[in-house]
């Protein structure tokens, strides 16, 4: 699954910042994962229960859902993905490379692929808790 | 609490995994140029079927995501890609083979720079290559957010430049050989490609710029209606040519 490539990037990255903290354990690492995306959370989570390791094994995983806001270069609309707009196949797509959305979609009002995507695109760490 | 997001900091996990989802990668080859349409995408599939049928393992990675074209001349005409704990890579022509095609299909692709930089850091963060000696990335035209990024993000990449006898085009592969050398990154050499005339006035150019020359093909009319079909592409003079320069790939030295 592709939850599993992005649960193993997260782990790298947490367990990097750890050390560059210094910190002997980590409690909580914080996800945010954009919408656009469409991300299968309890996938990840289990992804990421089975891959923790190390400083992370004790750590709780919480992860955010962010709301998927676009917005337009022509006409300056701000918007919200909607995927019941887009065919099985799309939305696929989209989830394995969201950029792939502009193939796809086109501004409500003024019909134009070039938007920009604010918010809600991919999957961030937000936050990481732990001691030191 | 460490707060990555007030520290302005906030952490894309996808860059920490690029080098490991590569470490199994012995060569990163970048199939460059300052110009479009100076055969980039032809040398880059043919040089990946050319060591594929010397039993090296090859990756295909078409970077060019806005005007991607080797799957025109491998033939692809659906691509499809398997999901197993990140995106596994098609086998075409002996080749492990990835193209945003694989999630545009036929359709256009207008992006900007930010979105090319994410599409190309979500490829290189999930695609499994698995072990390679050689991932040949097929880059699009100039010097801009695919190749600054290439530089950031794969740090094992040597660039393979292609420039034809025109001065248009080395005016443009010259300011891209400077940038690469107050960059250290290494140049596996110049290729002059659709030859003309008699003599090559790269070869000489290049000497100036210190970096090695590869090789000169010439122009060939046969290669338009061979693409699509690699073993009429294979019988061309073209890859005839570029099969003389492959060795010179293989090892920078010879």
């Amino acid at each position: 699954m592709h939850e599993w490539a992005l649960a193993e990037a997260i782990i790298s990255s947490a367990i990097d910042i750890a050390e560059k903290e210094g910190l002997a354990e980590v409690r909580e690492v914080k996800i945010k994962v954009g919408e656009l995306q469409q991300v299968e959370i309890e996938v990840l989570k289990f992804a990421l229960s089975e891959l923790r390791a190390g400083k992370l094994r004790n750590a709780n995983f919480v992860i955010e859902t962010v709301k998927a806001e676009l917005r337009c270069q022509v006409c300056k609309l701000k918007w919200s993905f909607n995927k019941n707009g887009l065919d099985e196949m799309s939305t696929e797509a989209v989830h394995f490379v969201p950029e792939v959305v502009h193939a796809y979609i086109r501004c409500p009002r003024c019909g134009s692929p070039d938007f920009e995507i604010l918010e809600g695109r991919g999957v961030w760490l937000e936050s990481i808790k732990g001691v030191k | 609490m460490k707060a990555l997001k007030e520290s302005n900091n906030a952490v894309d996990p996808r860059i920490e995994i690029i080098d490991k989802r590569l470490e199994n990668v012995k060569r990163v080859i970048a199939v460059s140029s300052g110009k479009g349409g100076v055969g980039k995408s032809l040398i880059a599939s043919m040089l990946a079927l050319t060591l594929a049928k010397k039993n090296y393992k090859v990756g295909l990675f078409d970077a060019d995501f806005t005007s991607p074209s080797t799957h025109r001349i491998l033939g692809v005409k659906k691509l499809e890609i398997k999901e197993e704990k990140g995106i596994i890579p098609m086998h075409v022509h002996g080749l492990k083979y990835m193209s945003i095609i694989a999630f545009s299909g036929e359709k256009t692709l207008p992006l900007r720079g930010a979105d090319v930089s994410n599409a190309l850091i979500e490829l290189f963060s999930t695609t499994l290559w698995g072990n390679l000696d050689y991932l040949l990335v097929d880059m699009p035209p100039g010097i801009s957010d695919t190749l600054l990024d290439v530089i950031r993000f794969v740090k094992k990449t040597e660039f393979l430049i292609v420039s034809t006898p025109s001065t248009l085009a080395f005016e443009t592969v010259k300011k891209l050989l400077t940038l690469l050398k107050e960059l250290k990154m290494p140049v596996v050499g110049v290729i002059e490609n659709m030859k003309t005339k008699r003599g090559s006035p790269t070869r000489e150019r290049v000497a100036s710029a210190n970096v090695s020359f590869l090789g000169v093909i010439p122009f060939d009319s046969e290669v338009e209606d061979a693409l699509g079909d690699v073993d009429a592409l294979s019988q061309t003079i073209f890859a005839r040519k570029l099969a003389e320069i492959v060795p010179r790939i293989i090892s920078p030295s010879a």
